[in-house]
């Protein structure tokens, strides 16, 4: 009985709500772990992939005479020798029933459609015989002309696919008006133009390039009954789906596992060209084949992110009311639709009114292909984006009201008590509390101590000025509802399964459906359920990635470990209870329903008699003495699809410092304070939480991708897209307020994209904030020196103007706007 | 990524070394810290037969005091000057623009003279070099040894006067004991190549500006020294008002890069504000 009495112990301090460090990371800290490109079979050969240097082409002929004969080569192919079994990389997400979807086949056989795509793979017994190899294959290309630009492609002058006919993927809308959860945003905007106040903007989400620290990796082994493919990948479950569909592989021949994964942030939610060439070459060779990537190729092959224009014109009364928000969105897809692909910005379509009340909203979006690296999803997907528009505007609207830009948030959000509430674009919050988070984060902040110095600074034209931006965001969490999913035509579902091993020594095998690579599911997973089973947090093991040991799973992403996958973890908790109190009652001699069970032990009610969960399970795994009819076990498993999503919010705020005289700006201050319901690992949050602020604030920054004029990606090492270190970085104050998500019962809302979200629009807000005063409204990001100071020049150099009307703004060579249609922020 | 086949050859004299230069010629390329030759292999940018590796040569390593000189073994590393109390005492410039050079990692692993040699024009010791009046002294054939100014030893981008089986043995300073220094590093991350760069170092006599030097980082295909300016500054206070006069013309003649960091035109403003804030700086002021 020790272990009861130790939990009994404990019963006042629960696991969830501790700090505790995470158990999985001395492993991976030292390395000394998992990860793929640690994988060693007997055998293995080694391969490297030939690139196109093209961005669009097509390819007349591969010589691989030279490279075949190369010392240490066993086999070069190309995309026509591994046409019938190499598979296809297929979209999740056809957002529409007429898109457009061009073949992606892992290896080109005959048209390439971007600089990086994979034209022939080399197999050889080291990496760098076969790295030496790929030089030597002979490649002629017939070198097609290329569209790169987002606006260009829209022209359909010159096509990324010219089979397709159209550079047009997909067309989608969501109107208020027409769903019934609004008003008509047209009239709304015509009234506004007569009496109120129209704002309008267009806002660049440049492209970025997810920078996980472990590069990709693939290792096939076709030796056994079962195919076994080791990927760092987020979403082994999903990357078996898609082998089977495509490859003629019946998944019952395919285990996949996902070892140790080092980093995502949905850059590995994909199945990629890389993996599928992998089984390829491996199957036609029959020997384990090993392909790592460098970083310059995850550069060019691995998904990028965001990459929208977004056309916005907001509709307000004189007071700052807001009345419409109709949005016009460009999205580039890149060459390919990807995995979620032209979903992504879907996925921003109930993200732009954010947590306002506006009384009608349009959200009208167009996919286009462009001769570039394909977009998919990258940490926050579609919201960010909309995040970044929604808190741009309302600190333009503010600036044209001439108030301070909390006062009119104040104005428009949902209140407290009109919770739940059922938003202009139809998706249903069910709590929040936007009053709380944005008190705490002023006081934290010492918001008014800060706008005296901004004002300050400002009478004196101090050469330093200040900025404060503010970004009071929610972002939908918890993907996702099955039937949700399936009215929006992806082609999954959004459930999730766990299962609950009781072990006959007491220790507890937990098996997740969803696949880590960096969160911390180990030791979040083992609160939950030391708490729920009443075990020692050390005696649970969380199993995971691999779909042998975790047959079930819809894997990592968008927050939803937590919400939908630790949800399902208690609901197997519940249902080993269930099992357990009909041996425990069987064993005490009592009737079931009088057994309670508390802090690991089964008590009978109104005596002391009782019996820990450890001694149930041995119990029932000797059989020796069970209630008749009852089954030799007490695991469980069970799926759960949540009803909703969830709607995390928090209010960030930044002080940022410009230099006008080199437009170099420094961060002063960072303080946010996230509502992400209950927490069950402070610690991990904050990690998440720094994290993602450090990536959103790169958005804002340094980041971003640029091509030349041949498609060729200049930004295609870390020398020039620009990555921050900690050094680049302030130590941020984070705090929370908690209003417990009611769709699952742990109240959990989802934390890895809080930050990400939420401080993007922050730090730009802060910088224009800053440089108002200049006649500046807008700055292209990443905000980079060179942008912030030709702003505040120009700005400067319009005579009679300081701070300049807010509207409208479509004109040609408006200042900070397009830099293809003004000279303004143009890259040399 | 993982380079061409070579050969590896590790001398352990400069005598040996420059007979392995002979030997191998053009096929050889030569190591130092590989900063920035291993990159350059690792992408293929470039794929020698054979690496002559100075790593191993003693005589190459550390700094010295010679009379009224500092002498810094070329495979000195940067962190190795840093630590130096000679250097930071004597040459307080080439301390200060070191300090700024990407992270502590490259720091400890790079060397100077291997920056000198590699020439980028955005990298940190190239200015203070030419502004603290360095000699650097170059190894040939049979013993042979030359000595070039740091004037003349920037030829363009990435070609400096060591010549076709030469090699740079030793970065002599005049001492600039008691001048005040400060080298001005404009970047967007921390660990990033010089946007511009501007290092300045003073003596002041009185409040006033008794002598100064001042080297341009990235403003051109090599790193520049704004003489006009130097002579400019003499005999002036330490003030805004009359460094800002002085300074102004510092970006006449220069001919930087324009990339997606900034302009040329945004480099030339850059290089004005910066320097203004270096001499000052570097007064004390």
């Amino acid at each position: 009985m020790t272990i009861t009495e130790d939990r009994a112990a404990d019963a006042a301090s629960p696991e969830i709500g501790k700090a505790r460090r995470r158990k999985e990371d001395q492993r991976l800290i030292t390395g000394r772990t998992r990860w793929t490109d640690n994988i060693q079979l007997p055998g293995m050969l080694h391969l490297a992939m030939v690139r196109s240097p093209f961005a669009h082409a097509t390819i007349s002929s591969i010589d691989v005479t030279e490279a075949k004969a190369a010392s240490g080569v066993i086999g070069v192919f190309t995309g026509e020798d591994l046409k019938d079994i190499q598979g296809v990389n297929i979209t999740a997400w056809p957002v529409s029933a007429e898109q457009k979807t061009p073949d992606h086949l892992p290896v080109a056989v005959s048209h390439v459609a971007h600089a990086g795509e994979i034209v022939a793979v080399v197999a050889a017994r080291s990496a760098a015989a076969a790295r030496d190899a790929a030089e030597l294959v002979d490649v002629d290309y017939a070198e097609l002309p290329a569209v790169l630009d987002l606006k260009e492609a829209a022209k359909d002058e010159v096509l990324a696919h010219p089979d397709l006919g159209t550079n047009t993927s997909a067309v989608w809308q969501l109107d208020s008006a027409g769903q019934g959860s609004g008003g008509d945003v047209e009239e709304a905007i015509a009234k506004a133009r007569e009496s109120g106040i129209v704002i309008e903007r267009e806002y660049r989400q440049q492209r970025l390039i997810p920078a996980f620290m472990e590069p990709r990796s693939t290792v096939v082994d076709p030796t056994g009954e079962q195919v076994t493919m080791w990927s760092a990948t987020q979403v082994p479950h999903v990357l078996r789906f898609c082998i089977a569909a495509t490859t003629g592989l019946p998944e019952s021949k395919i285990r996949v596992i996902a070892p140790d994964v080092g980093g995502g942030f949905g850059g590995k939610l994909q199945t990629t060209p890389e993996e599928f060439a992998t089984l390829a070459v491996a199957r036609k060779l029959g020997k384990p084949v090993k392909y790592t990537e460098t970083r310059s190729e995850t550069m060019v092959s691995g998904h990028h992110g965001r990459d929208q224009w977004q056309k916005l014109t907001l509709a307000a009364e004189k007071d700052g009311r807001v009345t419409a928000l109709k949005v016009d969105l460009m999205a580039d897809l890149g060459a390919y639709a990807a995995l979620v692909g032209g979903g992504v910005p879907v996925l921003g379509a109930w993200m732009f009114n954010s947590i306002y009340k506006f009384d009608a909203y349009q959200f009208n979006l167009t996919n286009y292909y462009t001769n570039k690296t394909w977009v998919d999803a990258y940490r926050g997907a579609g919201r960010p984006e909309a995040t970044y528009a929604i808190e741009r505007l309302m600190d333009e609207l503010a600036a044209e009201v001439g108030v301070d830009p909390m006062e009119i948030r104040e104005k428009n959000w949902i209140t407290h008590d009109e919770f739940p509430f059922t938003t202009v674009a139809g998706m249903t919050y069910d709590s929040g509390n936007y009053e709380a988070a944005t008190e705490k984060a002023k006081e934290l902040f010492g918001y008014d101590e800060l706008r005296a110095e901004q004002k300050r600074r400002r009478e004196s034209n101090d050469p330093v000025q200040l900025g404060i931006g503010i970004s009071t965001f929610t972002e939908m969490c918890g993907l996702a509802p099955s039937r949700i999913l399936g009215a929006l035509n992806y082609g999954a579902g959004g459930w999730e399964s766990a299962s609950i091993r009781m072990l006959a020594t007491g220790t507890v095998e937990v098996i997740t459906g969803v696949s880590p690579h960096g969160q911390g599911h180990e030791t979040a997973w083992s609160q939950i359920v030391a708490d729920k089973l009443g075990v020692p947090f050390e005696s649970v093991e969380v199993l995971h990635g691999d779909t042998q040991i975790a047959p079930k799973g819809m894997d990592t992403y968008g927050s939803r470990s937590l919400v939908v996958g630790g949800e399902a973890v208690v609901r197997a908790a519940d249902k080993v209870i269930e099992k357990a109190k009909v041996v425990a009652a069987h064993l005490l001699e009592a009737s079931v329903d009088d057994i309670e069970f508390s802090a690991g032990t089964f008590g009978v009610k109104g005596t002391d008699k009782g019996i820990s969960m450890p001694e149930v399970a041995i119990a029932t795994w000797t059989g020796h003495n069970l209630p008749d009819g009852v089954e030799p076990s007490i695991d469980a498993d069970a799926t759960f699809d949540p009803d909703n999503f969830s709607f995390p919010h928090g209010t960030h705020l930044c002080a940022m410092e410009v230099d006008t005289e080199t437009g170099a700006t420094k961060m002063r201050k960072y303080v946010c304070v996230d509502d992400i319901g209950t927490i069950i690992n402070p610690l991990i949050v904050e990690g998440q939480v720094h994290g993602g602020l450090v990536q959103g604030i790169a958005q804002a920054l340094w980041e971003g991708a640029e091509y030349d004029e041949q498609g060729t990606l200049v930004t295609g090492s870390f020398v020039d897209y620009t990555l921050p270190t900690s050094a680049d970085t302030i130590s941020f104050v984070t705090d929370h307020t908690v209003s417990p998500s009611t769709y699952n019962s742990l109240g959990t809302k989802g934390v890895g994209e809080a930050g990400c979200i939420a401080s993007t629009p922050a730090v730009v807000n802060a910088i224009v904030d800053a440089v108002r005063q200049f006649g500046v409204n807008d700055i292209l990001m990443p905000c980079t020196p060179e942008r912030v100071w030709k702003a505040i020049e120009k700005g400067r150099s319009v005579p009679g103007e300081g701070e300049r009307d807010a509207q409208p703004h479509f004109d040609e060579g408006v200042p900070n706007q397009d830099p293809g249609a003004a000279s303004e922020g143009s890259q040399a | 990524m993982i380079p061409a086949q070579f050969d590896y050859v590790a001398p352990g004299s400069v005598e040996e070394a420059v007979a392995a230069l002979a030997e191998h010629g053009d096929e050889a390329k030569v190591l130092a810290g590989g900063q920035s030759l291993l990159p350059i292999l690792r992408m293929r940018l470039n794929a020698p037969g054979v690496v002559i590796d100075l790593g191993r040569i003693p005589e190459l390593q550390g700094v010295t005091e010679d009379g009224d000189h500092l002498v810094i073994g070329a495979m000195t590393t940067y962190a190795a000057v840093l630590a130096s109390e000679a250097v930071s005492t004597h040459a307080a410039l080439l301390s200060k623009a070191i300090a700024t050079v990407a992270d502590p990692q490259i720091r400890h692993r790079g060397t100077v003279g291997g920056a000198l040699v590699h020439a980028d024009p955005a990298g940190d010791v190239g200015a203070p070099a030419l502004a603290l009046g360095a000699e650097l002294v170059i190894a040939g054939s049979g013993g042979s040894t030359r000595t070039v100014a740091a004037e003349d030893f920037f030829e363009d981008l990435f070609t400096t006067a060591v010549g076709e089986g030469e090699l740079l043995t030793q970065i002599r300073i005049p001492k600039h004991t008691g001048w005040g220094a400060h080298y001005e590093k404009f970047v967007r991350v921390s660990h990033q190549w010089s946007i511009v760069g501007v290092a300045a170092t003073v003596r002041s006599e009185g409040g006033s500006i008794a002598e100064a030097r001042v080297g341009l980082t990235n403003m051109g295909s090599t790193p520049l020294r704004a003489k006009a300016v130097e002579e400019a500054l003499v005999g002036q206070p330490a003030t805004d008002e009359a460094v800002r006069a002085a300074v102004a013309s510092v970006a006449e003649g220069t001919n930087p890069p324009s990339d997606l960091n900034g302009d040329a035109d945004y480099r030339k403003h850059l290089a004005t504000v910066l320097t203004r804030r270096a001499v000052l700086a570097a007064a004390g002021a």
